[in-house]
């Protein structure tokens, strides 16, 4: 009995499964993903990185930033409500549907709509509440259903939603981490939007964060005698950590870069594959006078902002 | 040269009744492209384990080693990890992979030239591969970071090694292929597949966004557990029939989880909070709870071919090894498949938990498997004894190395994980929390260290004093050739 080439065809066979599986269909997937717009504009979604931060994207992953910080927000769930925007002209017949709808009486349904926008059926399913503003809407009422997504990574500001594939289209490679022994940098850009700020953490973590198990990065900046006078980029240091009297130190192009890279870190626009567009496009069309969120992945601000070198 | 097999003690093989070449024979052919590999590898060991160690003391102080680029915190880990995937695990592997093939075909090493050639070539990549990840040179994907053209050189000395293996199956002289062979033909062929599958898209032609990052899990599961299982089960399916002297308890459930293996255990890899279609996600936790059916049908047919008498284990070196690997693959194993069941417990997954127990499944199984081959192997190789009471001292070294330096991770990362669930809870409060179990894997991994540096000593004493012999033997051979045939031999 020898079935060499009988084990290794049924073997070619059962692990060209596996790689038909993983390699060649979420290349077909996700591989071939398009921009999308944003909900509520016709804002495409994402746009590429600008310059400044995708050279800082390649000292991100020069430095390994990626073993430390992961950038992906992960979300439990979302809670269903249903936002009332606008009573229409029918105030009555909306009254009668909307104390329906709460259990309440006609009355106090009356003085809800008196004080609009109002949040009703708070924790109810999906489906309730979409039928909720579909009977709401048949009387002329403006309603929307309200998703907030919830989870720790949402409620400790780390971003608005799930991160979904679209949000890392145009980054090569795409660092999404796997240990998050610092905080999640997914939309780092905006919680810490100042450039300025990233290139003092980078250079004494502990100088803008008491106690930081983050190690310094000295090597991405430059300690050198000031000449006649001061650089109008030098880093603006605590006592600690400031150089001696006579010295500056200066970011070097990685490291205006890589802050330029975590400035532009942000994934919260709405978006048709997370829940919580839904809500962002609610908001934008009770507010008409406002213009929807920009949140796009480039923030041409950051290369304006960039200390020039 | 006497023959230098009769210092040591064949015990009765199960599988090795019929004629063909002896093994002292087969073992002799294959002692210089072998011991080059073996020792290389556990040259990478060791130098793996002390770039883990530099990683693991920057948790104690941050400024550690912080000015020098690349020392810096997020090339010293991806060094380790490359090191010990590519420079001790394959090489090992495919060491460990040759020995079988010629034992168990009763025939001599093929071409032993292209597997010296070969390994050369492997261990040159790998140096590249080391010295361009610390240089900054690393491709982004974890697992996967040595840069397109250390991968390149890699896969030409893996084809080197590889058609010498192939070329040993092909000429066996037994007419049975035994159940390890199955596992082993499959490590052969599935290697260059996934490796170049995925180089090929890392570094010639990515798609967009993420989907190369899901080939590049595909690809760590694939190594971590399909190919070093295969391996790690051929290891145990020989050692513990041949050693105990029990025949194997079932070859049906062998070939049970050989096809299991095949079928489910490349499918894992993808973590379930991925920002990914929920397909992928899903479909590959499906995947790792089907892999504890291929390792519960091994546990069984090892407790079987045991008699359940597990006592057994404790007769032999090797044997001692193998228990501490099954120990391993059985925790770290169960471990995952209820982390994947339990959905309360997913938040584990940007944990330590999960390297350390990638740790445990990749040291404490598969690299342990290797010890135990290599202990068994290099001996024969040389026809000497290597050093007992080192094998002993490292032994020690190794267990409780690892349990102070993966246990703690796996504590550490629930901790970690059940208190990020709390958004009250600061987070970088909860980052210092995780430090206390970090120091004691300091601890850990220094021991690990203590212990490779053993393992190399020991191995390389060996092999020196298996050449000085030699050169002595040929130097008294030629005196006394001199001493016969004096004028012949002036002229």
């Amino acid at each position: 009995m020898n079935y060499a080439a009988l084990i290794f065809l049924a073997a070619f066979f059962a692990l060209s499964t596996s790689w038909y599986t993983f390699v060649l269909r979420p290349n077909v997937q996700v591989g071939q993903l398009q921009q999308t717009n944003m909900l509520g504009s016709s804002t495409l979604y994402p746009l590429s990185r600008p310059g400044l931060a995708r050279q800082g994207l390649e000292v991100y992953r020069a430095n390994g930033c990626m073993y430390c910080h992961s950038q992906q927000v992960i979300q439990e769930g979302s809670i269903f409500e249903v936002m009332v925007a606008n009573g229409g002209t029918n105030q009555p017949a909306a009254a009668a549907e909307l104390a329906r709808l709460i259990n309440q009486s006609e009355a106090e349904a009356t003085r809800l709509l008196a004080t609009l926008p109002q949040m009703i059926l708070s924790g109810a399913k999906r489906n309730t509440a979409e039928a909720a503003v579909k009977a709401l809407t048949a009387t002329g009422a403006q309603a929307f259903l309200w998703i907030s997504p919830t989870g720790a990574d949402i409620a400790r500001g780390w971003g608005r939603r799930r991160t979904v594939a679209e949000d890392y289209l145009f980054d090569n490679p795409v660092m999404l981490g796997s240990l998050r022994a610092g905080p999640d940098l997914a939309n780092v850009g905006v919680r810490l939007p100042d450039i300025n700020w990233h290139l003092v953490h980078l250079y004494a973590p502990k100088a803008k964060v008491e106690g930081s198990p983050m190690p310094p990065y000295p090597y991405l900046f430059v300690k050198r005698r000031v000449e006649r006078s001061p650089s109008p980029n030098a880093l603006d240091l605590p006592a600690p950590y400031a150089p001696a009297p006579g010295y500056e130190v200066v970011p070097t192009h990685d490291a205006v870069a890589l802050a330029a890279y975590l400035v532009s870190l942000r994934a919260d626009a709405p978006l048709f594959s997370t829940p919580m567009s839904v809500a962002s496009a609610a908001a934008a069309e009770i507010s008409t006078n406002v213009p929807a969120p920009v949140a796009t992945d480039a923030t041409n601000t950051t290369a304006a902002n960039a200390p020039a070198q | 040269m006497t023959s230098p097999h009769s210092t040591i003690p064949h015990v009765a093989a199960t599988v090795e009744t019929e004629a063909g070449v002896s093994p002292s024979t087969t073992d002799a052919s294959c002692r210089g492209p072998l011991l080059f590999l073996f020792v290389a590898a556990t040259v990478w060991l060791l130098v793996g384990s002390v770039f883990a160690l530099i990683g693991s003391i920057k948790f104690h102080g941050p400024d550690f080693l912080a000015e020098t680029p690349w020392l810096t915190y997020g090339r010293v880990r991806p060094t380790h990890i490359h090191t010990w995937l590519y420079g001790f695990g394959v090489q090992a592997g495919m060491a460990t992979m040759i020995w079988l093939f010629t034992r168990l075909g009763r025939v001599t090493l093929q071409q032993p030239f292209l597997a010296l050639l070969g390994g050369l070539v492997w261990n040159l990549g790998v140096l590249l591969g080391a010295g361009g990840i610390l240089s900054g040179d690393l491709a982004g994907y974890e697992n996967v970071q040595m840069p397109g053209y250390a991968a390149g050189i890699m896969f030409a000395g893996y084809l080197l090694i590889g058609f010498c293996a192939a070329l040993t199956l092909h000429q066996r002289q037994a007419s049975r292929l035994y159940v390890a062979e199955w596992f082993l033909i499959v490590a052969l062929f599935w290697f260059p597949w996934i490796f170049s599958s995925v180089q090929l898209l890392i570094h010639l032609f990515p798609t967009r966004g993420l989907a190369v990052n899901v080939v590049a899990w595909w690809f760590a599961e694939n190594l971590q557990v399909l190919w070093f299982w295969s391996i790690g089960f051929a290891v145990l399916l020989y050692f513990i029939p041949k050693l105990t002297g029990n025949p194997l308890h079932s070859r049906y459930t062998a070939l049970f989880t050989f096809w299991m293996l095949l079928l489910f255990a490349g499918w894992g890899g993808i973590p379930y909070t991925a920002p990914l279609p929920s397909w992928m996600p899903v479909l590959s936790n499906i995947g790792v709870v089907l892999t504890g059916i291929t390792v519960l049908t091994m546990f069984l047919n090892i407790h079987g071919t045991l008699t359940g008498n597990w006592k057994l284990l404790g007769s032999d070196v090797t044997l001692k090894w193998l228990r501490i690997a099954i120990g391993a693959i059985a925790f770290a194993s169960t471990a995952r498949i209820v982390v994947t069941l339990i959905p309360t417990t997913r938040p584990l997954e940007l944990t330590w938990f999960e390297y350390g127990r990638l740790q445990l499944n990749n040291y404490g199984f598969y690299f342990l498997t290797l010890f135990a081959a290599m202990y068994f192997i290099v001996p024969r190789l040389l026809g000497k004894h290597v050093s007992p009471g080192l094998i002993r001292a490292h032994w020690w070294l190794t267990v409780s190395g690892m349990a102070l330096a993966f246990l703690p991770l796996m504590a550490g990362g629930m901790a970690q994980g059940m208190r990020l669930q709390n958004s009250d809870l600061a987070f970088l409060e909860i980052s210092r929390g995780t430090l206390h179990y970090l120091r004691l894997s300091t601890v850990g991994d220094t021991l690990l260290v203590a212990g490779h540096l053993i393992l190399l000593l020991n191995l390389v004493t060996a092999a020196a004093s298996f050449y000085r012999a030699r050169a002595a033997a040929a130097v008294s051979a030629t005196r006394a050739d001199l001493i016969r045939n004096p004028v012949e031999a002036r002229a």
